[in-house]
Parts: C-alpha cells; sequence; structure tokens
C-alpha cells in the first residue's frame, strides 16, 4: 500500500515524514520499509534516521544538500519498487516472573476487575507484541498488541522509583522498564534480563518491527538467569519470523 | 555545585533511546576548545552557576569560557576566552557568577574520562560516572604541547548572555494552533521558571489551548512542546527522543546555546523565522 506522505522540516537540518495518524501494524511496516530503503542508499549527507508510530525523522548535514533536495530524493525513493526488501524481523521471548514480590500492582488490578490475578497474567503472557519504536528511557520499548481486557489507567501519583526490570502496563500499554525510574503504571510482573547495555555495540537486542513475547517463570528461575545474565552468559531465545 | 564532563554529543544512538547531551552551548564550548587548538570534539568540564576548584597534578595549559563566574589561577583573577598556562600544583577556582549560566573549562587535548557510544559526555545510565563531585580526579593527555598564540583573547559578543530574542522555527504541530495563540505565542515573553535543567526548560507563562496530544513522536533538543495546561517546555540537551506534547516550535541551533545561558527568571521571547528551503 501507497500512504500519503507528509514531509515537514523540523529545525535547520531534519525532515520529519508523517503518515497518516494512527498506530497500525501495516504503517509501521511501511515505515520500517521505507526506513530500510533510505539506509541502504548509504547517503552521506544522512547522519541518523529514527522512527516512531506514525513518523520517521531523518537528520541530515544540511552543508550537503538543501530540504528541497532531500524531498525529490525521498519522494523517488518511496514509490520505488520495493519487493528486493525484505525485513527479517525477530521474535525475542522474554522472562517474566509475575509472583507477588515484584507484581506489586497485581492484586489491585484483578480486584479491580474482577478476575484472578492467574487470568491476568495467562492474558498478558499469551499475546504476541509488536515493538513500535524505542524511546523515552534507553531501551525502552513502545509495544503494541496489549489485550483490551487489560488496558489499565496509568497511577494517579506516580512511583517515584519503579525497578529496573519492571514489567507494567499503563493505559493500552505495556512495557518494561530498562532501567529504575520514576513511573506511573502499574507493575505485574520483573524480568531478570538486560534491555539497554551501554557498553555494548549496539545496546539493544530488539529493534522497531520485532516482536516479543513474555514467558512467564518461577522465582527460582528469575534467580537462576539473574545470575548469569550477570556473568554475562545468559543467552536469549529468538527466531526469525516470516520470510 | 553541578559540573559534567561533556563534548559534542552522543550521535546515533537515538533509535535506542538515548539522548544526544553535550555541551548544552556549543558556541562557547567550541571557542574553548578552538583556543587552545583542540579537535572541536574534545571534552571539556560544563559548569552550572559555580565552579568546582581544580588542583593540576601536572603541567598544561587551559582555556574557559562561556560564563563569566570570576575564574582565579591561585587566588589571581584570570580572563575568559584566553590560553592559560598551568604548572603542577595550581590550583584553578571560581567566585561570582557574573554573566551568563553555563561555563566552561577546556584543557589541551580534552579530558580523557569514560567514553561511552563515541561519547564523553557524561549522562546517568549511560556513563559510570554522572557528575564531577568532590575528589573526582579527571585524566588528560600529557604529551601535547600547545600551539604558541598565547596572548591571543576573543571577546565574546555580550550579546551572547543579554539577548532576549529566541530565534525559532514553526514546529510540527505550530499549524495546529488558532491564529490568536500564534500570535500570542510569538508576541508575549515568557519566564524561566524554576524547572530548568540539562533536559529541559520550563516557562512560566501559559498558553492557553485545546489542542489534542499527539501520537507519540520524535523531538529534537530545541523542540518547544505545550502541554494541555498550557505550560511551554522547551527540550534541551539532554531530552529523551520522543514525546507526545504537541510540538509547536523549534529552536534555533544558535538559540539553544543562548538559552543554556539564561536562567530562573529570565524572560525570553520567540521571534519567527523563516526556514531557507
Amino acid at each position: 500500500m501507497i500512504y500519503k506522505l507528509t514531509y515537514k522540516p523540523f529545525g535547520e537540518r531534519a525532515v520529519l515524514i508523517e503518515w497518516p495518524a494512527v498506530i497500525d501494524e501495516n504503517t509501521l511496516l511501511d515505515i520500517s520499509l521505507f526506513k530500510e530503503k533510505i539506509k541502504n542508499e548509504d547517503l552521506e549527507y544522512i547522519v541518523e534516521i529514527r522512527n516512531a508510530y506514525d513518523s520517521l525523522l531523518v537528520v541530515y548535514v544540511k552543508e550537503l544538500i538543501s530540504f528541497r533536495n532531500i524531498l525529490n530524493k525521498f519522494g523517488e525513493l518511496y514509490h520505488q519498487e520495493k519487493k528486493h526488501f525484505k525485513l527479517r524481523p525477530k521474535l525475542w521471548k522474554i522472562p517474566v516472573c509475575y509472583d507477588d514480590i515484584f507484581a506489586i500492582d497485581l492484586n489491585e488490578m484483578a480486584l479491580e476487575k474482577g478476575v484472578s490475578k492467574d487470568t491476568i497474567i495467562k492474558l498478558h503472557a499469551k499475546a504476541v507484541y509488536t515493538v513500535y519504536f524505542i524511546g523515552f528511557l534507553p531501551g525502552f520499548m513502545y509495544l503494541g498488541g496489549l489485550d483490551k481486557k487489560l488496558h489499565t489507567p496509568r497511577k494517579s501519583t506516580p512511583r517515584l522509583k519503579i525497578p529496573k526490570g519492571a514489567v507494567a502496563i499503563g493505559g493500552e500499554q505495556t512495557g518494561i522498564y530498562p532501567s529504575e525510574s520514576p513511573g506511573g503504571w502499574n507493575i505485574i510482573g520483573n524480568s531478570p534480563i538486560e534491555f539497554f547495555n551501554p557498553k555494548n555495540n549496539i545496546p539493544c537486542f530488539a529493534n522497531a518491527g520485532d516482536r516479543i513475547v513474555f514467558n512467564p517463570i518461577s522465582i527460582k528461575a528469575y534467580k537462576d538467569i539473574t545470575t548469569l545474565v550477570e556473568a554475562g552468559v545468559y543467552q536469549l531465545e529468538s527466531e526469525v519470523i516470516g520470510d | 555545585m553541578y559540573s559534567t564532563i561533556q563534548d559534542l554529543g552522543r550521535h546515533g544512538y537515538q533509535e535506542y533511546g538515548v539522548p544526544y547531551s553535550g555541551v548544552m552551548d556549543m558556541h562557547s564550548a567550541s571557542m574553548a576548545n578552538v583556543l587552545l587548538g583542540n579537535d572541536k570534539h574534545a571534552a571539556v568540564i560544563e559548569m552550572t552557576m559555580t565552579g568546582p576548584t581544580l588542583k593540576f597534578s601536572c603541567d598544561t595549559s587551559i582555556c574557559i569560557s562561556g560564563a563569566d563566574m570570576s575564574p582565579k589561577l591561585n587566588e589571581v583573577p584570570i580572563k575568559l576566552n584566553k590560553q592559560i598556562s598551568i604548572k603542577k600544583g595550581d590550583l584553578v577556582s571560581f567566585g561570582k557568577l557574573i554573566s551568563g549560566f553555563r561555563g566552561y573549562l577546556a584543557v589541551l587535548g580534552g579530558f580523557k574520562t569514560e567514553k561511552v557510544m563515541n561519547s564523553y559526555s557524561m549522562y546517568h545510565g549511560i556513563t559510570d560516572q554522572s557528575t564531577l563531585f568532590k575528589n573526582s580526579s579527571l585524566l588528560i593527555d600529557t604529551s601535547l604541547k600547545s600551539l604558541g598564540k598565547k596572548h591571543a583573547v576573543i571577546k565574546m559578543r555580550n550579546t551572547h548572555f543579554n539577548v532576549k530574542k529566541i530565534e525559532v522555527f514553526k514546529g510540527p504541530e505550530f499549524q495546529k494552533l488558532s491564529q490568536e495563540q500564534q500570535e500570542l505565542l510569538l508576541s508575549q515573553d515568557f519566564t524561566i521558571s524554576k524547572e530548568n535543567n540539562r533536559m529541559a526548560y520550563q516557562l512560566e507563562e501559559l498558553l492557553e489551548n485545546n489542542l489534542e496530544p499527539i501520537i507519540t513522536s520524535s523531538v529534537l533538543p530545541g523542540t518547544v512542546q505545550l502541554t494541555p495546561s498550557g505550560k511551554l517546555i522547551v527540550l534541551m540537551r539532554d531530552c529523551q527522543t520522543t514525546g507526545g506534547y504537541p510540538r509547536v516550535l523549534q529552536l534555533k541551533e544558535s538559540a539553544i546555546n543562548i538559552l543554556a545561558q539564561k536562567f530562573t527568571g529570565h524572560t525570553i521571547c520567540f521571534d519567527l523565522k523563516a526556514l531557507l528551503i
């Protein structure tokens, strides 16, 4: 599908390309394909390219190209045949411990919704989530695909400290706090793995367009994985999807 | 005291949610590096409001630029924007803030602290150390020889610190404001609130609006966000990579440097420029 894109200058050396304002996977796919196309051109004037739900931001060297010429180049590129561009998204299996010691808001959520804690855990761990992009905090994945039954308003007073690895629900979204931070989401578990490591060349394992599932684990398994992660030998399970 | 090591920032990692960071006032920091013959990417100390006392354990050269914090070498006042020779055992200290808000101290060859993702800029969660603290020791390269030109002094234009106008372009959501709101935004004076730091500067005066939040999208240093309650937030170098508030204006790059030298209670006004495209 070809979308009607809007190009806006964003400061002196960036262009914001916008798709129709919706959050859906087809839009993400189109954005990801366009992003790959641009990257694939290896254009010397491009400094940085990143996407969000319905947009792509391209930062360029203004001494090397004008905004007008960028528009011409990108307009042409977008309409080029895209069949030889294959995205190879991955599916990541994220271990999560939903035990009460981590899931400090699970009880209240269950009471509120009139279901058992187990039902919430099952619904949360059953879905396949799409990584739309990473933002907010280093390594924080914006995920789509949360079951409607799990939509829960943010807490009226945010907590000052949400622990690293906390798996939480805020409004229509679910996510994992990659580092300790303040936050207003409802905490339902914790993952022992690293979502962001500044010492790695590529600091996050997941990319926009990847999928993730949550794999419920016991406290014992949580501790075992923590040991492996700390020793730097834990291997996160993943597979390439589609082709 | 709030001092950090900064360079021109961390580029190419925004897709992982990593802020750019880097010196708040690139103009002043570059001046200090240029006067020492350093590479423009050399890491400097960014000092906010007041500076630390530094004891040197080797010979080198320094240059101080940006805010005037009454710098002294062994208790004797020294000039800004001038190469200063340092001998082992010398003490550099700072006193009263005379002008500006952020000062830069560059050293020959730059400071060699931990480099993460191609940058020395300190940021909590990225570098192990996020600020300088008492008894911190900093490594420098002692093998370098200073270039001559010791008598060169550059006079900074005062306008860098005094100008009230902040040059801006239309932001991606500017057109969503009504004619009246646009006029208010561009004619009114705004006061910098006490909520101002390396991440963002909030402004006191509210701009009443009924804009819908946007679907979370990219932001940049210099983006001016408008909240539903009417608060204007100017994002600075340590800002997050994405946000959900309408982006009504975008500061010109040079205007970020100018704003970085202002603080609580100062007034600014936005001066809309047309983008040359």
